[in-house]
């Protein structure tokens, strides 16, 4: 079952073979098509039997030979794992037995994922060639489902970035624009989907790690309330607001394996108790009509005008122009705690990460250096070791976050930042009074290009998470789709809802969904580049 | 509060210190500039923190959050050190913790 990575960096890549002939693989045509069909379709074809779910994994890994050259969305191609799991699926079909509606339907996850026997690196050199003894839960889910698992894709290592450039493992590109970051830190997530590598992906979102990479690649990205999808075997950046989420080319798609994911887990302590709520049948719901009829859509005055580029402005009022033709009502409100959320966040966040990244001792698992000269003692090795596997994004986080937590200035920083965030969920439910779903722009800008987020400030480049953030504060859900284009490149539109709403927005946003794609033809990706 | 913000090259090489990362002297000039920067910045948030505003930890909160007190799955001893950079007689093998003195 171990599978070694198989494409780590792009210079490897850009010697990579492409369109090998794969002699199991049906005529191109039928290839193509596998990979350009929906979630949802592809599972209504696999219970009719127009295709296997063979075929509908290695239509999967031929594109992802074709095009992973270009877009590196994957650390780790898991061809095997998928093949295998695909034939049981099979088998069971033949045989008659009982299969999850989406059992076929291949899946990627976040190289975050604790996944047994296959490497799970956090695009981290300090995992590097890590192999867990244990699968994280949300692994263990899209197993019981029977989706044949492609790979594990790239990240900012530890989650910690906006553009996948802080990879140990190379850069990942924009599916529209290869000049261009295709956001992060679930970038490897987001692309392998705009790419049509993968009908779903698995992400996890911090401070807008799903929504911002979906913003930028024309998908759908969902952050679920806190505690709808356990953490078990996430590798952890900041336990209070990491949550797990799923990326996909349409909402109904992403509440799909929202659906799986989700559900209570005896293993995570901040997992929610109770019945998941039917979030595919909401997202069906929403798409069949009807559903903007009366909704008041709350635009946050905080996360509108000023620091946005004028071509997502655009992109988002005529998304809002079309809902209220739709019969939506739009409305204005007012959450001036939000004007500290950033800061709150780049508080809490490394306070967290200095917490939780304790743990690359060098001791038990993962890299092991030993100094190169002075005495060779725990201590040192441990400071060696995290000096050469650690980023400078990384490090600078954990000194940030020792700083916050360190003795007299606890109160001034990390105490005032919790309090915010308080505020923060404060005027999130007076806004709620008001508004049915607060809306804004996922992020200020589109897709930026490859070196500016290295380049700048840092202060300036955590703005780019400004609309995201406030929801990982408050632990409430929030989703990203597709409203437009700017400069040919893709702008998301941001969903928020109130704790343990998640149904809502899935109901909202099919219908928001659907509305765009009627006035448009097509849906947005429909209109990508061919790669 | 904003002249605490500037971090020297000689807190940030204690910070390290502490944090168990062994730090060059570029990095220490370049990370003092950066954290000076992102600190100036977050310590806005002590303006609207007052005294009656209390904290919130955790977003969505749960408590008393047990488990029955049955043996549970758990990882044989080569599954934890599996991983392990090394290992002999079945324990992890870790560099010398005490000094010598």
């Amino acid at each position: 079952m171990t599978d070694t990575p198989q494409n780590r960096g792009t210079s490897q890549n850009a010697d990579a073979p492409q369109n090998t002939d794969t002699p199991q693989s049906s005529s191109a045509q039928q290839t193509a098509d596998l990979t350009r069909l929906t979630a949802v379709e592809l599972s209504a074809g696999l219970r009719a039997g127009d295709f296997s779910a063979t075929e509908v994994t290695r239509a999967h890994l031929d594109r992802i030979e074709q095009v992973e050259g270009t877009v590196n969305a994957f650390i780790t191609v898991t061809g095997d794992v998928a093949l295998a799991t695909a034939a049981e699926v099979d088998r069971k079909r033949a045989a008659g037995e009982d299969l999850h509606p989406f059992a076929g339907v291949p899946v990627t996850h976040k190289d975050l994922v604790v996944t047994s026997g296959i490497t799970t690196t956090a695009g981290s050199k300090i995992l590097a060639d890590w192999v867990p003894p244990y699968d994280g839960t949300v692994y263990r889910r899209t197993k019981a489902a029977g989706l044949p698992l492609l790979g594990k894709t790239n990240l900012d290592e530890f989650a910690m970035g906006s553009s996948t450039e802080h990879s140990a493992f190379g850069n990942t590109t924009n599916p529209w624009d290869t000049t261009k970051v295709p956001g992060g830190s679930s970038g490897g997530a987001a692309a392998s989907v705009a790419a049509f590598e993968s009908p779903f992906s698995v992400g996890t979102d911090t401070g807008g790690s799903v929504r911002q990479p979906a913003a930028f690649t024309g998908t759908v990205g969902v952050k679920p309330t806190y505690g709808s999808v356990s953490r078990y075997g996430v590798i952890a950046m900041a336990s209070s607001l990491d949550q797990v989420g799923p990326v996909a080319r349409s909402v109904i798609d992403a509440a799909a394996l929202h659906q799986i994911l989700a559900g209570h887990d005896p293993h995570d302590s901040t997992s929610l108790p109770g019945e998941v709520p039917d979030f595919l049948a909401a997202a069906q719901q929403g798409a069949s009509g009807g559903a903007l009829e009366g909704v008041r859509l709350g635009v946050v005055k905080q996360l509108a005008g000023k620091g946005y580029e004028d071509g997502v402005s655009a992109a988002f009022r005529s998304a809002l122009d079309l809902a209220a033709a739709q019969g939506a009502e739009i409305v204005e409100v007012d959450c001036p705690s939000l004007g500290y959320a950033l800061d709150a966040y780049y508080l809490i966040m490394p306070s967290e990460v200095s917490s939780n990244l304790a743990r690359y001792d060098g001791m038990r698992f993962g890299l092991r250096v030993e100094p190169e000269d002075g005495p060779v003692t725990a201590e040192t090795v441990m400071a060696a070791t995290r000096a050469a596997g650690f980023g400078a994004e990384v490090k600078r986080r954990i000194i940030l976050g020792t700083y916050a937590l360190s003795a007299g200035y606890y109160d001034a920083y990390y105490g005032s930042a919790q309090k915010v965030r308080t505020l923060v969920q404060r005027d999130f439910a007076a806004a709620f009074e008001q508004a049915d779903v607060l809306v804004s722009p996922t992020a200020p800008t589109t897709a930026f290009g490859f070196g500016a987020e290295k380049s700048s400030d840092p202060m300036a480049l955590y703005l780019g998470d400004v609309a995201t953030i406030p929801a990982n504060l408050a632990g409430i859900p929030g989703m990203s789709l597709p409203a437009g284009l700017s400069e040919g490149l893709p702008v998301g539109f941001q969903l928020l809802a109130p704790a343990h709403e998640d149904a809502r927005l899935y109901r909202i946003g099919a219908g928001l969904e659907s509305a765009l794609d009627s006035a448009r033809g097509h849906s947005l990706l429909a209109q990508a580049p061919e790669l | 509060m904003s002249e605490k913000s500037a971090l020297t090259s000689a807190e940030v090489a204690h910070l390290a210190d502490l944090a168990r990362i062994a730090i060059s002297e570029e990095e220490l000039a370049r990370t003092a500039g950066d954290l000076s920067s992102i600190l100036a910045n977050v310590a806005r948030v002590a303006e609207v923190a007052t005294d009656e505003v209390p904290a919130t930890s955790h977003p969505i909160p749960l408590s008393n959050v047990m488990r029955e007190d049955v043996v549970g799955e758990t990882l044989t001893n080569e599954q934890a050190l599996s991983g392990a950079p090394q290992s002999e007689d079945a324990k992890f093998l870790v560099p010398q913790i005490l000094g010598e003195d």
